[in-house]
């Protein structure tokens, strides 16, 4: 099986790195605080509100970008789904698949990326919600599940971004297993004590928080995602009332007792790699003092299969 | 139309009716040999509907109210069933029974969801299978001690969703099953799964990771019932049929995309009609999925069933 893997810079050059949620203009409106932000500012501050601490979605690229040090390298890049069901509703899903391929610039949902994470050697998968939103088909299994091997053969801690409306429905029964294909893998890496962080963003439902968004050594969330299993108009339908405010959103999650914490964006990578360390990640350079076999970096330059 | 037959056996249900007003009439050999001349007509009609029966067709068999539940198949092919009751940390579920029995005169633990079959009051009594966290929670804890004993595990799969409510929200449903995909993904005991009614998306795949997955003939298995998928892309859930199609949800379709390995045979018109030739079946295709597996040496036993998902969906990848 042939990786496939591109050097990316932490400036934005390729069209892959250009999604954003914040709207094309100079000037930003924020939903939370009705406050008009500059386009820059708001980037810089990692597309949160400097006034409310409102949270924009991002892109795959966008959230690599804040979380790896400097430069890191994208791997299998060029998984495509072959549409197996030659499914069709009121559109093609093969034209679906085509729109969402040229407006983000990706093959499918998900980037996968190693590098360092304030120093520490990394595996991170981030969703893109601009592709199909953020559903989890066969490529997306495939693509995580090859990071969670990767991470595990070169014991690496893996981060898992989720930003996705659950499994693809235009995959079928194909997509509902890879939610026990990534589980399986997920098993493997916690017999093998690698650790692995699930961070969960606005939104985070269906298959992909029935499986691995729920698995993490720590299940970790920005500020207000919604999250959960079954989509609200569902349940609302089921028990035929309102919901309550804030039902299904991080804090509610965390009252429940769900998530491990939630932390402002801009927190993120600190906090992780402070976890990271009681994990027992090692920054690269010093040699793991009980793992001495273990040459994480190179191994995954050339993973091998 | 007779409460056992589905919409599109409507020719059966005519003739049903014509048998009744026969049967009602004063006993003569002529008026015998009328009834059974229907009866060997509703046979050929069912045998012909049932041969070409559509997706959505195949979704009302395998939704009737009298299709066979866990506990059929349990009085009908284990002895000895003790059922076990709770998940320790907040309630029991009884859309989820769990229990141990001998099989073939071997010791498994039973876990499966259960609809309440036909009666309206055991339909709420299970949630109409509609399982919570707490019943997945239960089926892994009695999962682990199967393991723990070295006991095989049958999971018999037949639920329309794990509950969508309040409350499944707040106990953690998408927790339980994620879990469990986890756990029995290297569950240390051979797992049979039977996919024998309804295979609803991650609330039956909550008890559906193992060595050999079995399928019956008229069961269905999907991502999102057809209802749904319908009102979600068609925006007009009244597409169910065609949404049933597109999604391949039938058992052939899963076999044929490598998710399932055995199609269990069904009586003609379905499991409900003959649930004694029915579980007959099952047993067969049981039978030789556990000898098969539980020859197997546990490290190998365990990097098969890695395998047998690690490759599900590769085929719809191009690289
Ligand atoms: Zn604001």
């Amino acid at each position: 099986m042939a990786w496939f893997k591109k050097a990316r810079k932490p400036i934005a050059t390729s069209t892959a790195e250009k999604p954003s949620r914040v709207p094309e203009g100079l000037w930003v409106k924020c939903p939370g605080c009705a406050q008009v932000i500059y386009n820059k500012d708001l980037e810089k501050n990692l597309s949160v509100c400097p006034k409310c601490a409102h949270h924009f979605r991002i892109g795959a690229a966008e959230r690599l970008r804040a979380l790896f040090d400097d430069e890191w390298t994208e791997h299998f890049p060029n998984l495509s789904s072959n549409n197996p069901l030659r499914f069709a509703d009121t559109k093609q899903y093969s034209a679906r698949l085509k729109q969402a391929i040229a407006t983000t610039g990706l093959k499918d949902a998900i980037i996968v990326g190693t590098g360092r994470l304030d120093g520490i050697p990394v595996v991170i998968a981030a969703m893109e919600y601009a592709f199909i939103g953020g559903s989890m088909g066969v490529v997306m299994g495939e693509k995580i599940t090859r990071a969670v091997e990767m991470a595990l053969d070169a014991r690496q801690p893996v981060l898992i971004v989720s930003c996705s409306g659950g499994a693809r429905m235009m995959e079928g029964a194909l997509s509902l297993m890879q939610m026990a294909k990534v589980s399986a893998a997920l098993a493997r890496l916690d017999r093998a004590r690698v650790p692995y962080i699930s961070i969960l963003t606005d939104p985070t439902t269906g298959g992909v928080t029935a499986s691995f968004a729920m698995l993490g050594d720590l299940n970790i969330a920005e500020p207000r995602a919604l999250i959960g299993f079954a989509g609200p108009r569902v349940i609302e339908q089921t028990i035929r009332q309102k919901l309550p405010e804030g039902f299904q959103r991080s804090e509610f999650l965390v009252e429940h007792g769900m998530l491990d914490l939630v932390v402002d964006r801009r927190d993120m990578k600190a906090t992780i790699a402070r976890v990271l360390r009681f994990m027992r990640a090692e920054t690269a350079h010093v040699a793991p003092p009980t793992r001495v076999e273990v040459a994480a970096a190179p191994a995954l330059q050339e993973p091998s299969r | 139309m007779p409460p056992d037959t589905l919409e599109f056996e409507e020719p059966i249900a005519v003739l049903l009716k014509e048998i009744d007003a026969l049967a009602m009439l004063p006993q003569t050999p002529a008026r015998q040999a009328e009834i059974d001349g229907l009866a060997r007509r509703i046979e050929s009609i069912r045998a012909d509907i049932y041969r070409r029966l559509t997706p959505w067709q195949r979704v009302l068999v395998a939704r009737h109210p009298n299709r066979p539940t866990v506990l059929d198949y349990v009085s009908l092919l284990f002895t000895d069933f003790t059922e076990i009751s709770g998940d320790r940390r907040f309630s029991d579920d009884r859309a989820m029974v769990t229990g141990f029995a001998r099989y073939k005169d071997e010791p498994v633990l039973v876990v499966g969801h259960h609809k309440g079959g036909g009666d309206t009051k055991q339909k709420i009594f299970r949630n109409f299978g509609y399982a919570k966290p707490e019943g997945y929670r239960k089926a892994l804890r009695t999962m682990k001690m199967a393991e723990k004993f070295g006991r095989a595990v049958i999971a018999f799969v037949d639920t329309p969703a794990a509950y969508p409510g309040v409350e499944s929200e707040e106990r953690g449903i998408s927790e339980a099953i994620a879990l469990n995909l986890r756990e029995m993904a290297v569950l240390d005991v051979p797992v049979i799964v039977i996919v024998h009614g309804e295979g609803g998306s991650g609330g039956a795949l909550g008890i559906a990771v193992g060595d050999r997955t079995l399928m019956s003939e008229f069961a269905i298995y999907s991502v999102i019932p057809p209802e749904g998928c319908a009102a979600i892309l068609w925006r007009d859930s009244n597409r169910k049929i065609e949404a049933a199609e597109a999604l391949k949800l039938t058992a052939p379709d899963l076999l044929g995309f490598g998710l399932i390995d055995r199609i269990i045979p069904e009586p003609v018109g379905g499991a409900h009609t003959n649930p004694g030739q029915a579980a007959a079946m099952l047993d067969a295709a049981l039978t030789e999925a556990l000898s098969e597996v539980s020859a197997m040496e546990s490290g190998a036993r365990l990097e098969a069933r890695y395998q047998r998902f690690r490759a599900m969906g590769n085929a719809g990848i191009t690289e």
